[in-house]
């Protein structure tokens, strides 16, 4: 599986971020097996992650097919998720991340009233 | 044709089912739920659905070797065990020897952000993943309608839902999802639409702020099964539900007899007392003595050596034994010796069907040989009139087809008719005994009589009844020109009687003696009339001696005259005188 590749693919923060610059994502997206829906889940958020937090961010994808006694941990329920970790509080954004609006509000990219509203 | 429906049979295999071994269930499902099948089961807020959930999966561990899975989506697995213990289910051991899993799927909105499409994979992979890890034959989902609450997406979750129970079924274990009721549907979100094979619905109802539980089949595809709405229990040991019906006419009918305890009684219901396994009714107004009357009943029970069951709706056991041994009945030996037990409640203390339900499962782990019900008309404040009559019909009809004597008491209340009970249980019973005050004179008697006694001959006579300190004594009444005379006026009459008949055989002994005096009087009388009499007979012999003398002596001198004058005279003269003494004989004779 192509996402499972990126698996632990952690990137190191960048020093000159700016605004959360502080702050770094840590991220974990769960998956069952290669899904379209799964696939498609990784692409999106590389791609978000790739634009508003390059360099500050690490990605976990775990395949609940193959480890499905890891799901009861993040209490996963839907697939795909993504568990944000960092920063806290821990948010669960689930989906396949195609509605981009929403996934930045989970993510803490966006204040939540104004991508709740953008969201539909 | 006939074949051919013959092979249709023949080849018709039963539902296989999946044994619940929750109490009275598995009856009225026949077996327990469709196996390898889901069923849903619903109700309100705390109807006791995830309890049922939980002692399906526990019985299932304990009795039947089938592990289960329970996944909780509202309560955490420490809440979870912890409200099961009092009923003495131990999750964390049935977890720790692999018998059973339980998983909490915590759903929060608030932490949840839904963005793109998505499936609910992740459950199916957890719920096979806890399957899997014991082999579990069992799943519990509850309450799955949390996920309504915790995902906005309710067309992907209906879809998700609908393929689930699919995927049960392919799994082949059997399922228990647990829904909330809804205003107009079983379930508030319509999970009846996808769990079509069985469905059971609990009920947990407050009539007049007394609550009863109550269980239905709504569904059950494929099988037979009870429609009636059971009532249920939750006690110490997990739900019972009493498939208690009015259970028809096809008891045994018992020709055995059993004493009342009260000997007197005894025979006045031709000798022998009650018939086994009959159903006695003692009705009566207040203070006649039906407890008593009762107490009597239960202690001859256990002298026999049955044991007796005792119901006390008014009184504390405490109370009852103070009480019967007041007048001599030690109940105290019975309950101490595992052969009288008290079961004591008060009848507002929960609904009808909880009574009902609470009788059954009492004599079900006691089996006892008497009951008795002190009283039924106390149920009354239970519910409404037909209700407390389709209980105690059905409670009737329970102890007859176990044949367990029966005594129930009635209290009669003020201005009632006493021919009656307000609960008109009377048709419904075989004896039926009627305890009355009788009032005369500015005192209560009781009064006892057999009102009837199905098949047996028995007294016809009002009996008074009395309350001793050596037990209930039953005295004839006096009836006599006056009407029925009880207590005190009974004693005087008795008092009356006795001075009466004193009174006559005084009179007797006084005629007695005045005719032994008269007897005497006219005996002195005939004495001295016959002394007159004597004397004046002596009087008469001896002047007619004298006179005879002194004709002789005249004879004699005209005798000495002729001699003198001729001799040769002599014979003439001896035989004068042997006349004489015999005329004086003569005399003697003709005057005695």
């Amino acid at each position: 599986m192509k996402a499972a590749k990126g698996l632990k693919a952690a990137k190191e923060p960048r020093e000159d971020a700016k605004g959360d610059d502080a702050k770094f994502w840590d991220l974990r997206l769960y998956v069952a097996g290669q899904s379209p829906k799964s696939l498609r889940a990784f692409s999106n958020l590389k791609k978000i992650c790739e634009t508003h937090l390059a360099g500050r961010y690490r990605i976990e994808v775990i395949d609940l097919l193959k480890n499905p006694q890891l799901a009861a941990g993040d209490q996963i329920l839907a697939v795909p998720t993504l568990v944000r970790k960092l920063p806290v509080p821990i948010e669960k954004i689930i989906g396949d991340l195609s509605n981009e609006g929403r996934a930045l509000v989970g993510l803490d990219l966006r204040p939540r009233s104004i991508g709740a509203d953008g969201a539909q | 044709m006939g074949t051919i429906r013959k092979n249709i049979r023949a080849s018709r295999t039963p539902l296989p089912k999946s044994p619940t071994g929750i109490s009275g269930l598995d009856e009225i499902t026949l077996g327990g739920l469709p196996r390898g099948r889901p069923t849903l089961v619903c109700g309100g807020a705390g109807c006791g659905k995830s309890l049922f959930g939980i002692e399906f999966l526990v019985r299932g561990a304990t009795q039947f070797n089938e592990n289960g899975v329970l996944m909780t989506f509202e309560e955490p697995v420490r809440d979870v065990t912890q409200n099961v213990t009092s009923l003495g289910f131990d999750l964390d051991s049935l977890v720790a020897r692999k018998k059973l899993v339980i998983d909490h799927v915590r759903v929060e909105r608030s932490e949840i952000e839904e963005a793109g499409d998505y499936d609910l994979e992740g459950l199916f992979i957890r719920l096979n993943y806890a399957i899997d890890s014991v082999g579990a034959k069992r799943v519990v989902l509850d309450t799955l309608e949390s996920l309504f609450s915790g995902l906005a997406n309710h067309a992907i979750l209906r879809a998700e839902l609908r393929r689930l129970f699919g995927w049960l079924k392919e799994k082949g274990v059997t399922a228990i999802i647990t829904g909330e009721r809804g205003e107009a549907t079983l379930t508030r979100q319509g999970l009846e639409e996808y769990v079509s094979d069985c469905v059971i619905s609990l009920d947990h109802r407050v009539i007049e702020q007394v609550s009863t539980r109550r269980l239905r089949v709504v569904k059950y595809r494929g099988s037979t099964h009870g429609t009636n709405e059971y009532p249920f229990l939750i006690d110490e040991d997990g739900i019972s539900v009493l498939p208690v019906t009015s259970a028809g006419l096809e008891h045994q009918a018992s020709s055995e007899r059993v004493g009342t305890g009260v000997k007197d009684l005894d025979s006045m219901l031709g000798g022998k007392g009650y018939f086994r396994g009959s159903s006695i009714l003692v009705s009566g107004t207040a203070g006649t003595g039906k407890s008593t009357l009762a107490a009597h009943f239960a202690d001859a029970a256990c002298r026999r050596g049955e044991r007796c069951l005792y119901f006390a709706f008014e009184e504390s056991p405490h109370q009852i034994l103070r009480n019967m041994r007041s007048i001599g009945l030690d109940l105290g030996r019975h309950v101490a010796s595992g052969k009288l037990r008290f079961h004591a409640s008060r009848p507002t203390l929960y609904g009808l069907e909880t009574h009902l339900a609470t009788v059954h499962k009492k004599i079900a782990d006691f089996q006892p040989r008497a009951v008795v019900v002190d009283p039924i008309s106390n149920l009354a404040t239970a519910g409404s009139l037909p209700e407390v009559r389709a209980m105690l019909l059905r409670l009737v009809d329970f102890l007859k087809m176990r044949q367990i004597t029966a005594l129930l008491t009635n209290l009669t209340s003020g201005g009632q008719t006493l021919e009656g009970t307000d609960v008109s249980v009377s048709s419904l019973v075989d004896t039926w005994l009627l305890l009355r005050d009788l009032e005369h004179n500015g005192e209560r008697n009781r009064g006892i009589y057999v009102l009837k006694s199905r098949g047996m001959a028995h007294s016809n006579q009002v009996r008074e009844f009395l309350i001793t300190s050596r037990g209930i004594k039953l005295v004839d009444v006096y009836l006599g020109p006056a009407g029925m005379l009880t207590g005190s006026a009974r004693v005087a009459q008795v008092a009356r009687e006795a001075a009466d008949e004193l009174k006559g055989l005084k009179e007797v002994a006084r005629r007695q003696r005045l005719l032994k005096q008269k007897r005497q009087a006219m005996e002195a009388q005939v004495l001295a009339l016959r002394a007159a009499f004597e004397a004046e007979r002596e009087e008469v012999l001896s002047e007619v001696a004298i006179d005879r003398l002194r004709r002789e002596k005249a004879g004699g001198d005209r005798a000495e005259m002729a001699r003198s004058r001729s001799a040769g005279t002599g014979t003439a003269r001896g035989n004068e005188n042997g006349h004489g003494m015999a005329a004086v004989r003569r005399d003697r004779e003709i005057l005695r």
